[in-house]
């Protein structure tokens, strides 16, 4: 097939497409707004936006970036190989090792109960698989390279370490809690069968390929997220002046931190959708620990994934893993209202 | 030939199950289609990831959504 061959062809012109638009979408943009339609930059319209229009083709940019590169990962991972990995490990090991592999291994969390049941059955401590299953969703890879683009490689480190410690030591905890107990009785009960679908290596084209069609499904799945997050931050960028979260949300306040974790957990949205209203927050005065602390809440915390959780757990557990995590949470945002 | 398709009931399963319905006719084969909803029937397969594609017992994708000729392919292949 004529696209195969050109398949190298095609990512290099994409990769030169890529900078080239990245590097000028600023000129361009002050170009559209200022120069073509002609409003003041001055005024809060203006820079509302012009913050829209700006923000949302960057944000997209990174994205198709970022998840193109981790669909080629991804397609060395599948959750098979990782449970593998995981069997038999001693539980703080087993804890890093699922952590580490909570960042690569592809995960949806409408899958969360059977990867939760596979790695029960296959032996792995309830401890071990709390630490992917916390990471999994906290830890990923657009989350990092947002806070990359948006705020720079520190914040991107220190999101990436805090957010590792966290899974591993939460899970480090449930296991030493014992919480098998209050786990639902049926989950001992499931056999599975063991039998896996043989992988064929796959050549790097086919990677490419699946690099592709991850930007597809996923681009396709959150972009709406994405406008709706930018939308709300352009709102406030323009409008709501500086420095007014600050009496609210800024670090002075000691209840900012618990504050800001419990008005995410009713909170629903991927690391994406999230990211453009943090930056808007940081940038009217919520400290940076408070800011990261809402935005672990809303992606690790959630509604949604609790009543998932509920069909495998009982409500002791579900009470301490949300105590934990949210513990957890707390500690990291003090520390950087502390030390930024 | 008997296919089940797997899935909780994630947007991912339904599109399966549509999208195999329609590969089916378009290849116009006799083929029961089934949905498991039920997770421990699911998990009696040994996926991992939803949705789950079986053909005639045997498990032949998890976690993707094909395209329409890889679809037909499976289907072609493990008839």
């Amino acid at each position: 097939m004529k696209f195969k061959k050109n398949l190298y062809l095609y990512t290099f012109l994409f990769f030169v497409l890529w900078i080239i638009i990245f590097l000028n979408l600023k000129p361009i943009t002050n170009f559209l707004i200022f120069d073509l339609i002609g409003l003041k930059a001055e005024t809060h319209l203006g820079e509302s936006i012009w913050f829209f229009v700006y923000e949302v083709p960057k944000v997209l940019l990174l994205l198709v970036l970022i998840v193109f590169g981790v669909g080629i990962v991804r397609s060395y991972f599948s959750p098979e190989k990782t449970r593998k990995t995981l069997e038999g490990k001693p539980l703080f090991v087993g804890n890093i090792l699922a952590s580490l592999l909570g960042i690569v291994t592809p995960f949806c969390s409408c899958s969360a109960i059977p990867l939760f049941l596979g790695f029960v059955e296959a032996g792995i401590p309830i401890g071990v698989t709390f630490s992917f299953l916390i990471a999994a969703p906290m830890v990923n890879e657009i989350a990092l390279v947002l806070l990359l683009g948006l705020f720079g490689w520190k914040v991107a480190l220190i999101y990436l370490v805090t957010g590792l410690l966290i899974a591993i030591f939460s899970g480090w905890i449930i296991g030493k809690l014992k919480m098998e107990k209050y786990v639902a009785d049926w989950v001992y009960g499931v056999k599975s069968n063991r039998e896996i679908i043989e992988e064929a290596k796959l050549p790097f084209t086919k990677r490419i390929e699946s690099g592709y069609q991850v930007v597809k499904e996923i681009v396709g799945k959150i972009w709406v997220y994405i406008l709706i997050g930018i939308a709300v931050g352009a709102g406030v960028h323009g409008y709501v002046p500086d420095n007014y979260l600050a009496s609210l949300l800024g670090d002075q306040n000691w209840y900012s931190v618990p504050l800001a974790i419990l008005i995410g957990i009713p909170l629903y949205s991927n690391a994406a959708g999230i990211i453009p209203i943090v930056s808007v927050l940081i940038e009217k005065g919520v400290s940076l620990g408070t800011a990261l602390a809402f935005m672990m809440s809303v992606i690790a915390l959630s509604l949604p994934e609790i009543i998932i959780l509920k069909k495998v757990l009982k409500w002791p557990f579900i009470v301490t893993f949300v105590l934990i995590v949210a513990f957890g949470i707390i500690t990291v945002g003090y520390l950087f209202n502390f030390i930024m | 030939m008997e296919i089940k398709i797997l899935g909780t009931g994630c947007s991912k399963c339904k599109n399966l199950e549509k999208a195999t319905l329609q590969a089916i006719q378009e290849l116009s084969i006799e083929a029961s289609v089934i949905k498991v909803e039920d997770i421990v029937e699911i998990m009696q397969y040994g996926v991992m990831q939803t949705p789950g594609l079986v053909i005639n017992g045997k498990v032949v994708l998890t976690g993707k959504l094909p395209s329409n000729p890889k679809l037909k392919e499976l289907i072609l292949t493990n008839q």
